[in-house]
């Protein structure tokens, strides 16, 4: 904005309001546009290369080893039997080097090190590396290791011992408000009742995979990481390494959804491998090995306490929730997260804790908090609204706040209630049954759900470069990643909207550590942070231009290559000498705590209940979102669409199983662990409502990615209710949860 | 070990156990086609084998000497795109683009399969079927999209199968 | 994956040569590659008799189908034959795997798939059928997919095919190539064995000996077939339970029945017991509830799978009224 530094690096924190945004007023008609994706010709057509896909000279296969015990301490391991194997070239561990789990996204330390100790089945203790995949692969599975069990806890349970007093993971462990104990004993209505959620995986379609490859003690290491800057801060961390001395190259990333947030252990095992060895070693995890040791959505146990007045008024909430993780790990599912703004009520209760378990790491997986928390407190809302007899829609507005509840702020937009009438409207919500249990179809009895969604927005510091060349091309650069997401397509229509040049004459350089730093992709972050960075570059460049064109810069008109003003046209090449280049960077501030800044919405589903065998079909779904300005319709789309499928899967079939007797997964693959197949997902819809968020950021946009799948389950649960009048309170809504109370046939 | 893969000749130094997944993928070069689950659970490896999709990573690459093995590079190419690439491009059939070239080459064999008659799970009548949504959604089923592309997907899939008849044989007859 | 020594059998006779313990057919290897990948499976030797002359479906001059062991599952499904006079097989293989795998699963491989047992799949976990003698981990453990009927102490594992299902309640019969060139031919009723103390042997076939073609007899007259898979997932997903049905009512009563089911047993599952409930009766619910009786008299869950009992009562109820209805 005025008065900011116009020179080659800008930096803007969000402190105060951002209320005239550039892309409004931008004439190369781009933002927004439901264009095609930049890279979609090569993903198509295979020319996209992965991670695991450079073809790098001398390369090695690694093929890592699990521990087979769930607790207990490496003897030994006997490699002289596995480098006796023909191809095999040596079996590389290191007990204090290795990490033991993956970080934690954003993370700038090494995570919890050193494999001697297990601490859960499947923790990679060696890397096998052989001339060829197949001869490390055999060579690992028939690894000789000797170990010492230890006594672990294997099972969840209610009864065992928690922390008390965690730190704070996005929203503080523990916040209370005025009595939520008083408050039920005052309800004229009330519901308290325990939701369950079991642990989940991201089971991104890559499977984690890193190819490391050093240059002196320089290492290079191709990896599937969502956030190159800090993951290569991770890697050098763990390998006692200068952070200057590691470069991540991500180019494309086969999804992450929270798994590829922080450094996995391949990452560590292929670089000691590399570096052992003096040849580039490659290090893809088998599909069980994403199950058993990356990390997981932690189950939880939440315990709603809703207490209301007869006419629907809430007095109190509460939102206790229990999940699970290693001991060493403190992160915890914030679960309440949007607990704390959704619903007005005085008395107010929302609380963490953990349970300590030899179970795989608990960490982000897509929309960590609400993805689960809304799951338990959206089904409380309508099973109150059933006890109140109240349209749940009805209840919703009852409660509607006019301010944070729980903070003495404003909200910085809120569009909660349009995105309910928007949606009832749309989808036919007067035609429900308004009993449950009453509507059939033949062998089906069908129902309707409703859920809001809501999901914190967060803004990341974040640069990006951005050069203008004597041709009038465009280049833009950043260390940030496109793990699906758009982030190709969408920032470069912001810079195309910003510097009036034509998609195709911009080059987006992502994924590469040494560009310049970048929160990279998580948390919905991505667009709203990399795209303001971009932003500030060009609104640095813009100034340039005029400068060079001898116009004032809110004269000056970018449109197809050329800078227009004071009547005269010329192409922008011709304005930038050798080229012009200018770094953004977009920090947060104090906008953040000034206003409470979401992203809302509203799902809809209908579902059909098969009243002989249980099985629950979704035959309709509807989303309804306000997230600030959409940068690109089409993109935005389908990341809701994915979210929304994320939410079927976990109203319906997703569940990690823990061997209660040996901590190991039971489900750890692909066939026995159920996302979602095309026939599950019926032709979803998506409906975005315009807003703008001038407290966000200076592209007035917010998250979209995790949106979608916030509230998602909760709509199919409560339309499962209201198709068979039976409310399952334990995740997923499989059928033998449902059989047993179905009418006798 | 010989093989003719995209109508051209390879020759291959490869462990007896290679699957056709990993020939392609760490002996020919030809990455297009992914490695999800490498166990026939994902559908990210799919291949065009004699114009037959199956997945890549389920067979090895020693019993397809004799076989046309057409990969997602054979379709068609960036600048030159086959019309259902083209058509997951425009539908934004795919967002990580992982299960992508699976799910396309799944998509030219199950178009071909429909045009041959075979019916479906989901056919009410297995000697009719037409192409009809869930026809198409369960008939491509055995491809994982995690992403949830799914009904673009299908979009993609409808327009194709909707204009074969005037248009490019989209069965990969040249597979 | 343990390596191996690759043949190409160039007739079936020089495929059965070797009787060896550690050697295995392959022709599609869906599931052979799937479990040697994790070293479940660790033959020596592979004989490959994918291009072996047994691809064919032949009628035969009973009005029955000759199905060759090679002739690939979707093949098999979209027979204009099998469609015609065995709905209940043609529905049966499209209600199994996917598009890919059903294009590369052959007729003869699909009987002898093996369990999906999860812990059979994992070689970290004691597993009686995959090491005789290590135990069984799946009792006491997480068994929600495993068996109901037929069980051991030894092992809880299901058989995972829907074809197999279909073909039991259409009484096939296998027809097999033994070592010493003698054919057999075995109904599938006593093709697959029973747990017991061996879960580990899971068919009757002998060491080299290669199933060549499975033979359908004619259909019933007038009966009416149904397959129907219940499951977790709307498609590409294993059974939890299923019922094959072939059922003929005439003069107002079931004239004949024949049920087999899928997901409750370690075979596909067939009972007498079910279908002298219902034949000679006219059809009521209080038949078909003697039926359910019937089938699920001697059924034990396990904990997680407990569900399938009242769930396969209600699935062969309701299958029995589609089969008899107006």
């Amino acid at each position: 904005m005025l008065g900011l530094d116009k020179g080659d690096h800008v930096t803007l924190t969000m402190d105060e309001a951002h209320p005239v945004s550039l892309l409004d007023t931008g004439v190369q008609g781009v933002i927004g546009k439901p264009l095609s994706r930049v890279d979609g010709p090569d993903k198509v057509s295979g020319a996209a290369t992965y991670a695991a896909e450079y073809a790098l000279d001398d390369l090695a296969y690694g093929v890592l080893v699990g521990a087979a015990i769930g607790k207990g301490r490496v003897v030994s391991i006997d490699a002289a039997a596995a480098k006796a194997m023909p191809g095999v070239i040596d079996v590389v561990t290191d007990f204090d080097t290795f990490i033991r789990v993956s970080q934690q996204g954003g993370e700038t330390e090494a995570p919890t090190q050193g494999v001697r100790d297990i601490e859960y089945f499947g923790e990679i203790i060696a890397i096998v590396v052989a001339e060829t995949f197949e001869a490390a692969r055999d060579a690992a599975e028939r690894l000789p290791v000797e170990y010492e069990r230890g006594d672990g806890v294997f099972a969840f349970s209610m009864d065992d011992a928690r922390d008390g007093d965690l730190p704070t993971n996005i929203v503080p462990a523990r916040t209370e408000q005025g009595d939520i104990d008083q408050a039920m004993r005052d309800a004229a209505v009330s519901v308290d009742v325990t939701y369950t959620t079991p642990s989940q995986n991201s089971a991104a379609m890559e499977p984690h995979a890193s190819i490391a490859t050093w240059e002196g003690d320089s290492l290079t290491l191709y990896g599937a990481y969502q956030m190159p800057t800090s993951d290569a801060q991770q890697l050098a961390e763990s390998l006692g390494i200068a952070a200057d001395k590691v470069r991540i190259i991500a180019h494309f990333i086969g999804g992450g959804f929270g798994s590829k947030l922080g450094i996995a252990p391949e990452s560590v095992a292929a670089a000691v491998a590399a570096k052992r060895l003096g040849r580039p070693v490659k290090a893809v995890m088998m599909r069980q090995q994403v199950f058993d040791a990356t990390v997981r959505r932690s189950n939880t146990s939440q315990r709603m306490r809703l207490a209301a007045r007869a006419d629907g008024t809430l007095i109190g909430i509460g939102h206790e929730t229990t999940a699970s993780n290693l001991s060493t790990e403190d992160f915890f599912e914030p679960a309440g997260i949007s607990t704390h703004f959704l619903y007005a009520g005085d008395n107010r209760l929302v609380s963490h804790d953990l349970v300590r378990l030899n179970w795989l790491l608990s960490g982000s997986m897509r929309a960590p908090g609400e993805a689960v928390g809304l799951l338990g407190l959206e089904c409380a809302v309508d099973e109150l609204a059933m006890a109140l007899d109240i349209d749940p829609i009805e209840l919703r507005r009852i409660n509607e706040p006019a301010r944070d509840p729980e903070k003495d702020v404003d909200f910085s937009s809120r569009a909660l209630m349009p995105a309910l009438d928007t949606g009832a409207k749309r989808f036919g919500w007067e035609q429900r049954p308004v009993r449950p249990g009453t509507r059939r179809e033949g062998e089906w009895l069908i129902g309707m759900g409703v859920a809001a969604a809501a999901r914190a927005n967060m803004l990341m510091e974040t640069s990006a470069k951005v050069a203008i060349h004597p041709d009038g091309s465009v280049t833009v650069s950043s260390a940030m990643t496109d793990i699906g997401t758009g982030s190709y397509t969408i920032l470069t229509q912001v810079a195309a909207e910003m510097l009036g040049v034509p998609m195709d004459r911009i080059t987006m350089e992502l994924g590469d550590t040494n560009d310049v730093p970048a929160a990279g992709s998580g948390g919905s972050w991505g667009a709203c942070s990399s795209g303001s960075a971009i932003y500030l570059a060009c609104e640095a460049l813009r100034g340039k231009l005029a400068r060079a064109m001898d116009v004032a810069e809110a004269a000056l008109t970018l449109k197809d290559g050329r800078a227009i003003g004071d009547n005269r046209s010329t192409p922008i090449g011709d304005l930038v000498g050798d080229g012009i280049e200018a770094i953004g960077t977009i920090k947060p501030g104090e906008q953040e705590e000034l206003f409470t800044q979401a992203s809302y919405g509203a799902h809809f589903a209908e579902v059909a209940v098969n009243r002989v065998t249980g099985e629950t079909r979704v035959r309709r779904m509807l989303g309804v979102f306000a997230a600030g300005r959409i940068l690109n319709e089409k993109t935005a789309r389908s990341q809701c669409l994915g979210g929304m499928t994320f939410g079927i899967g976990a109203a319906l079939t997703e569940d990690l199983i823990h061997d209660t007797r040996t901590g190991k997964l039971v489900n750890r693959d692909l066939a026995e662990y159920h996302v979602p197949v095309n026939a599950d997902v019926p032709q979803l819809e998506v409906v975005f409502l315009p807003e703008r968020d001038i407290h966000a950021n200076p592209i007035h946009a917010k998250g979209i990615g995790e949106l979608g799948i916030c509230g998602a389950g909760a709509a199919i649960a409560n339309a499962i209710y209201n198709a068979t009048a039976i409310r399952v309170r334990g995740f997923p809504i499989t059928l033998d949860k449902l059989i047993a109370a179905l009418p006798a046939v | 070990m010989k093989f003719t893969i995209n109508g051209r000749s390879y020759e291959a130094e490869a462990d007896i156990r290679t699957s056709v997944l990993d020939l392609l993928r760490e002996h020919v070069g030809l990455t297009g086609s992914k490695k999800g689950c490498d166990h026939g659970q994902c559908g990210a490896c799919t291949v065009l084998i004699n114009g037959r999709r199956v997945n890549s990573c389920l067979t090895l690459a020693v019993m397809h000497q004799d076989d046309e093995i057409t990969t997602i590079e054979g379709l068609g190419t960036p600048d030159d795109l086959h019309p259902l690439q083209a058509a997951f491009v425009a539908h934004d059939g795919y967002q990580c683009g992982y299960c992508t070239p699976g799910q396309i080459c799944s998509a030219v064999g199950m178009l071909d399969e429909a045009k041959k008659g075979w019916p479906s799970h989901v056919s009410a009548d297995l000697e009719h079927s037409d192409l009809s949504d869930a026809e198409i959604s369960e008939r491509m089923s055995g491809n994982i999209c995690r992403c949830a592309a799914y009904p673009n997907i299908v979009d993609a899939i409808r327009e194709v199968a909707g204009r074969a008849p005037a248009g490019r044989d989209v069965a990969g007859a040249d597979a | 994956m343990k390596t191996f020594t690759y043949e190409k059998a160039t007739s079936a006779e020089a495929a059965v040569a070797d009787t060896a313990a550690t050697t295995r057919f392959i022709a599609g290897g869906t599931n052979l590659l799937d479990l040697m990948k994790l070293q479940v499976e660790t033959p020596e030797k592979l004989v490959d008799i994918s291009r072996l002359p047994l691809a064919e479906i032949e009628d035969m001059d009973d009005g029955g189908l000759r199905i060759g062991a090679l002739v690939p599952n979707s093949d098999l499904a979209a027979d204009s034959r099998v469609i015609e006079r065995y709905e209940v097989l043609s529905r049966a293989l499209l209600a199994g795997a996917s598009g890919q795998l059903r294009n590369k699963a052959t007729t003869g491989g699909n009987l002898l798939q093996r369990t999906r047992c999860y812990y059979f799949y994992d070689t970290s976990t004691p597993c009686n059928k995959r090491e005789r003698g290590t135990g069984c981990s799946a009792i006491g453990g997480f068994n929600r997919i495993l068996a109901v009927l037929g069980t051991s102490d030894q092992c809880i594992a299901t058989h995972p095919s829907d074809m197999a299902v279909a073909m039991r309640a259409l009484d096939a019969t296998i027809v097999t190539l033994k070592h010493d060139g003698d054919k057999r031919r075995l109904s599938i009723h006593d093709f697959y064995r029973l747990p017991g103390d061996t879960p580990d042997i899971e068919t009757v076939l002998e060491p080299g000996e290669l199933i060549t073609h499975v033979e359908l007899p004619a259909p019933p007259q007038g009966a009416r077939q149904l397959y129907s898979k219940v499951r977790d997932r709307a498609s590409y997903a294993f059974a939890l339970v299923s019922v094959a049905g072939v059922v003929a009512v005439e003069d107002g009563k079931i004239a004949s029945a024949a049920l087999a089911f899928g997901g409750l047993g370690p075979m596909p599952w067939r009972d007498a017991a079910v279908e002298a409930a219902l034949v000679g009766k006219v059809p009521s619910d209080d038949g078909f509830a003697a039926a359910a009786d019937a089938l699920l008299k001697g059924a034990q869950g396990f904990g997680s799978n407990d569900f399938k009992i009242p769930l396969a009562r209600r699935t062969l109820i309701a299958c029995l009224r589609d089969l008899t209805g107006e």
